[in-house]
């Protein structure tokens, strides 16, 4: 039996400071007459626990909880989505009349909850962080109780990701009856050791199916699209880069290190739901009107892509994901603040017609607009070619090359309906009443950075390619 | 031991269930046997001599009492993490002493931040 | 001597009642009572493998459910009235605000 003592919690630092973070921003906000306040402050939090993230590596607790480059990458991913988040938010929530304090401290544990998964190193502690996840995803995603598509976006998620959840503890438990353990890396000498069977394979279908609704792959997107579409806009930003992350740090470490010597067997399922999920993206991206839904297809898509890194598997196809991911939360947190620009008092600015001649009367808004949808279609000199012209190289490293071709025919499908924006913006005449743009102090921020990352990774990526390659080694 | 699924020991919780039901059924089947049976109208109402009833027995009911239930079923069972940590209370010391006052602190910010926001008041 | 067989059964088949109770039914607590109804299958199987393997973990884990499983009612519940709130329906295929 393991001696406890303080000492354990070194390895666990940045998650306590988040913790402690999350318990402090509720109190302020019971206090606080300015409910940006909190948000600073979880800002603030979210500083500290990065200082801390490099010094914490290690194992605790026999290992339930793993700190080493692969958690702390992703954290950083995490960290990223919340600061951005907030800056999205502030102005928005005023705008959308529900102006709450509890607002922050939900995306400050839900932020905890990815942490968990992230370094989860055993399947108690991964359940446990995805739910806390979940659960504060779920609040946000209702988080306009006045508003009947935001309320129905809400049902919609917690049903499905409830039902997720129970399809992911059933592949726990079978996983545990067969190897007597909920240990990632015990499980894998398991399995290596007795092999496959059948009961392990209907496991590994189960947990592939969580992991399926989680990360928004095809067949098990349905959610994505109306939960995208009805949540606070902030929070489909939230929600499309974070727990997508989150989801894919787990999927990654629980296939790879825990059905490893399986891979023969599972991959294929994997191609076939990469290449569905491409499609299904792509294809019914094409006939939105609504940019939110545009958005949420396009993420569903994205994870497509990503998904493709845990397929080539090992170091190679993990850094390769992990760097994709990276670069897929900034433009689509950039694409979103763009959106979120155009809601004002009374404007909902989600309609694609809302875009036409936004390039004369809004050239700004256009132009930042006009760098993120060429940065998801994968265009020079952005971020986004960067992202998948690693994850290609890696497929083809991998000898997928008939895959990587796939994936580039989906990418020019793709192309047509993000392209498509950029033509509403820069070749048509602006119709009816023009969009006045909502533009506050925090916002223009969160602009700035996202497109100046945009482009400074699209021109310069070599630190963040071996910040990823030595991550995922 | 493993491989031994009879929990011998709730054998007399299980006599007791039989028993009793046995006992109850019993009663009600011997006084259906044995009792007269003469209905009539007035006999059959719900209340038979007492005032008749009005309206709809169901009624919608305040929504406050969902929210109340909804704080108790979650603080209700956070009492599990409570009952292990005192079996074994006297043998894993004063860190996990310290652990479970930190895990009543997290409880009590929450209670106290239901109180701030009202979910205790009827209006 | 009852087998551990029967007892994975049992949760197998619980768990599986509430698949078909999700997918089947169309009022959202129904939906939300099948839910549950597959956590308790999975519980009902991880005690008894639990027992079966004379290993803490899986109990550990079913306590751990039981809580989360519990915030979980209580926001799925909260979820649920804001939406009644708004809609005043219960019924799934009546939640169709969004489409395409």
């Amino acid at each position: 039996m393991n001696e406890i003592n303080v000492s354990m919690l070194a390895p666990l630092l940045p998650e306590v400071i988040m913790a402690s973070a999350g318990i402090l921003v509720l109190l302020v906000e019971l206090v606080a007459r300015r409910k940006e306040t909190a948000g600073l402050l979880s800002i603030a939090a979210v500083a500290v626990a990065a200082y801390y993230v490099p010094h914490s590596f290690g194992k605790s607790f026999g290992g339930m909880f793993v700190s080493d480059g692969y958690s702390a990458f992703f954290k950083f991913i995490f960290f990223i989505n919340l600061i951005l988040t907030v800056l999205l938010s502030m102005r928005y929530l005023v705008i959308e009349k529900s102006n709450h304090g509890e607002y922050y401290s939900l995306v400050v544990f839900s932020t905890l909850g990815m942490m968990l998964m992230a370094s989860a190193g055993d399947l108690i502690v991964l359940y446990l962080g995805l739910e806390l996840m979940a659960l504060s995803s779920y609040v946000l995603a209702g988080f306009i109780r006045h508003d009947a598509r935001s309320s129905e976006a809400a049902v919609k998620y917690f049903l499905l990701g409830a039902f997720s959840s129970a399809l992911l503890l059933y592949g726990i438990t079978l996983v545990y009856g067969l190897t007597g353990t909920t240990d990632v890396s015990l499980i894998g000498a398991a399995v290596v050791e007795k092999g496959l069977s059948t009961p392990l394979f209907l496991s590994v279908v189960f947990l592939m199916a969580a992991f399926g609704f989680k990360t928004a792959l095809a067949p098990f997107h349905m959610w994505a699209p109306d939960v995208y579409e009805g949540a606070p806009t902030s929070v489909t930003a939230f929600m499309s880069v974070g727990p997508k992350a989150a989801a894919f740090a787990a999927f990654g470490r629980v296939f790879l290190t825990g059905f490893g010597s399986l891979s023969t067997d599972w991959t294929g399922i994997l191609v076939v739901l990469s290449i569905l999920t491409m499609a299904v993206g792509n294809i019914l991206a094409i006939q939105q009107d609504n940019i939110k839904r545009m958005l949420a297809y396009s993420s569903v898509a994205h994870a497509g892509y990503a998904v493709l890194g845990i397929i080539v598997g090992g170091a190679e196809g993990l850094a390769a994901m992990m760097n994709y991911l990276f670069i897929y939360g900034f433009m689509n947190l950039g694409a979103f603040a763009v959106v979120i620009m155009l809601r004002s008092e009374g404007v909902r600015g989600e309609a694609l017609e809302d875009y036409k001649g936004l390039a004369k009367t809004h050239p700004f808004a256009a132009a930042v607009m006009l760098v993120f949808m060429f940065s998801l279609t994968g265009i020079p000199p952005t971020a986004g070619f960067i992202g998948k012209f690693y994850l290609f190289k890696a497929v083809v490293g991998a000898g997928y090359a008939w895959l990587a071709v796939v994936t580039v025919i989906f990418s020019a499908i793709s192309a047509y309906f993000y392209l498509r924006v950029v033509m509403y913006m820069y070749m048509l005449e602006p119709e009816g009443e023009a969009v006045t743009l909502s533009l506050s102090p925090s916002l223009g921020l969160a602009l700035l950075i996202t497109t100046l990352v945009v482009i400074l990774i699209g021109v310069y990526p070599s630190p963040l390619l071996s910040f990823a390659r030595l991550a995922a080694g | 031991m493993p491989g031994s699924y009879l929990p011998s020991s709730y054998l007399p919780v299980l006599i007791f269930l039989v028993i009793s039901l046995v006992f109850g059924l019993g009663a009600l089947v011997m006084g259906g046997m044995f009792r007269l049976r003469r209905p009539y109208a007035e006999k059959l109402r719900p209340y038979e001599s007492g005032v008749t009833p009005v309206g709809e027995p169901r009624q919608r009911f305040s929504v406050r009492f969902y929210v109340i239930a909804m704080l108790f079923v979650v603080f209700d069972v956070e009492v599990i993490f409570l009952y292990p940590w005192a079996v074994v209370f006297d043998r894993i010391g004063l860190f996990a002493f310290i652990e479970m006052v930190i895990f009543i602190f997290i409880l009590l910010v929450g209670y106290v931040y239901a109180w701030r926001k009202e979910a205790f008041v009827w209006e | 001597m009852v087998p551990l067989y029967w007892y994975l059964w049992l949760g197998g088949v619980v768990f599986a009642i509430g698949v078909f109770g999700f997918l089947a039914r169309r009022n959202i607590i129904i939906m939300f009572l099948s839910i549950e109804l597959m956590l308790n299958g999975v519980n009902i199987s991880l005690v008894a493998l639990s027992h079966y393997m004379q290993d803490l973990r899986g109990q550990i884990l079913v306590f751990f459910i039981i809580a989360v499983a519990a915030a979980e009612a209580a926001i799925g519940l909260a979820i649920i009235i804001a939406m009644f709130r708004n809609r005043d329906t219960l019924h799934a295929d009546e939640m169709a605000e969004m489409k395409g």
